[in-house]
């Protein structure tokens, strides 16, 4: 009951995606990520929200405008458990967790300050690989370092 | 087939298990025989964006004895990186210039893009903090010379084992072959845990130590790296273990007839100097031998030798 109380705060859209289940923390990378900020359409979004799932969450609501789930697939790199909700005529017509693609390409800054990748003009490249505890983490295709999820810093 | 020709080395992992052996076999027949010149066609360009005396002189050795031309620099202020060329712009360059580059670079992983943008083969002479293949192949090569196989070696692995590049792509090559590793570190300069899941992802045991002496009587190759005092975020507790990491004679009795003592050089002070004549010691050797294996990777990748 308490998720549809925190779903009212926050207006309906009549068409669009709303992107749910983001760690109330990152909502505003989400934001930032999807590139919102320039969107001329009506976007609602709301954080510190209550969630069973994950204690405070976020949740924005974008009109009229819709994405594949690999076309916000970075969103995972700072939501790995977010749901990708359609919205057509007040209706959920498709709900889907979004997906974290096995390469990151371009968006993510590597770690290591000595990485070719930050002191000379070359595109990022990262694997996703998991360690000995199961979590989740970035290899880079250039200096071969690994980094955690904490220290993901984009482009 | 093993198809080494065309092929940049930019890490050691690059290569399979088949593709060391069959360099360490063309190596071998450089030991044989030096003076081979069939590189006499070819144009080999070193480029050294950091100064380097052993790897250097060592590839420019090894093309020198193929009776190749070598072209390059030997430090960034003598090249047109004093005048902010990129990277990309300089392998482009000197791409046309030379068949094969090989090249230093002081930053991670500009081995690997250097590869990607070049039109002629990298070979990576180490790139900063993170590869060093022809270390790592003179290596085993050095291994397998002293012990006749590579397969089942008890390595103890010594010094600092945290920060060192060429224990840790001994121990991915290693891996490979079955090995039993025994680290040797003070606590604070242990082996990384992601280089550990390599041992254990291959099925294969270790073991940790602080002591060098308890390693001695079991291991087949001991293998020195220096410990750098600036390490050690507490200067007393560097004091406290810089002397039991000091491989002396008398320490050496208690080991196999057969062991070799092996050390990437430079050495500082963590193997006594009365080592050098005992029967044992391999490290001049061992430089030695990156010769005849950089003539062999040069040969390879050129297709000159399968």
């Amino acid at each position: 009951m308490k998720n549809k109380r925190t779903e009212l705060k926050v207006s309906a859209i009549r068409n669009g995606t709303v992107i749910d289940h983001i760690p109330a923390e990152n909502t505003f990378r989400v934001f930032a990520l999807l590139n919102l900020e320039s969107s001329s359409d009506h976007v609602y979004f709301g954080t510190n929200l209550e969630s069973r799932k994950l204690g405070k969450k976020g949740i924005i609501k974008i009109s009229n405008l819709f994405f594949k789930p690999e076309e916000i697939s970075k969103i995972a790199l700072v939501a790995p458990h977010a749901t990708l909700i359609e919205i057509r005529d007040y209706e959920i017509v498709k709900k889907e967790q979004v997906l974290l693609p096995e390469e990151i390409h371009k968006i993510v800054k590597c770690v290591n300050p000595k990485c070719v990748t930050n002191n000379q003009n070359v595109p990022t490249y990262f694997q996703v690989i998991y360690d000995h505890h199961g979590k989740m983490k970035l290899a880079c295709r250039y200096c071969e370092k690994t980094m955690s999820m904490k220290d993901v810093a984009f482009v | 087939m093993i198809h080494l020709k065309n092929r940049s080395l930019v890490s050691i992992t690059d290569y399979s298990k088949e593709e060391i052996l069959k360099v360490l076999d063309i190596a071998e027949g450089f030991e044989k025989d030096q003076r081979q010149k069939i590189l006499t066609n070819h144009v080999i360009a070193s480029l050294f964006f950091e100064p380097s005396t052993r790897t250097r002189l060592s590839f420019e050795s090894a093309v020198q004895y193929l009776g190749g031309s070598i072209i390059g620099f030997a430090s960034a202020g003598t090249s047109s990186v004093k005048k902010g060329e990129s990277l990309k712009d300089t392998i482009l360059t000197v791409s046309n210039y030379s068949d094969l580059i090989v090249m230093r670079n002081p930053l991670d992983g500009s081995a690997r893009f250097a590869s990607e943008v070049s039109p002629v083969p990298i070979i990576n002479a180490g790139d900063g903090a993170n590869q060093h293949p022809t270390q790592c192949l003179l290596d085993l090569y050095s291994i397998r010379k002293t012990q006749g196989t590579l397969e089942n070696i008890h390595i103890a692995l010594v010094g600092d084992l945290k920060y060192g590049r060429t224990v840790h792509s001994l121990v991915q090559a290693l891996s490979l072959f079955n090995a039993t590793f025994h680290l040797v570190s003070p606590e604070s300069l242990k082996l990384p845990s992601g280089v550990k899941k390599w041992i254990k992802d291959a099925g294969l045991e270790y073991e940790q130590y602080t002591e060098l002496s308890d390693v001695i009587p079991v291991a087949d190759i001991i293998y020195m790296t220096r410990i750098q005092g600036e390490r050690f975020p507490d200067p007393m507790e560097y004091e406290k273990v810089k002397n039991s990491y000091i491989l002396n004679n008398s320490m050496l009795e208690k080991s196999k007839e057969t062991m070799r003592v092996l050390h990437p050089l430079p050495r500082v002070n963590e193997i006594s100097e009365e080592v050098d004549d005992n029967p044992k010691a391999y490290y001049f050797q061992q430089a030695k031998n990156g010769v005849y294996v950089r003539q062999a990777l040069i040969a390879a990748i050129l297709g000159l030798k399968e």
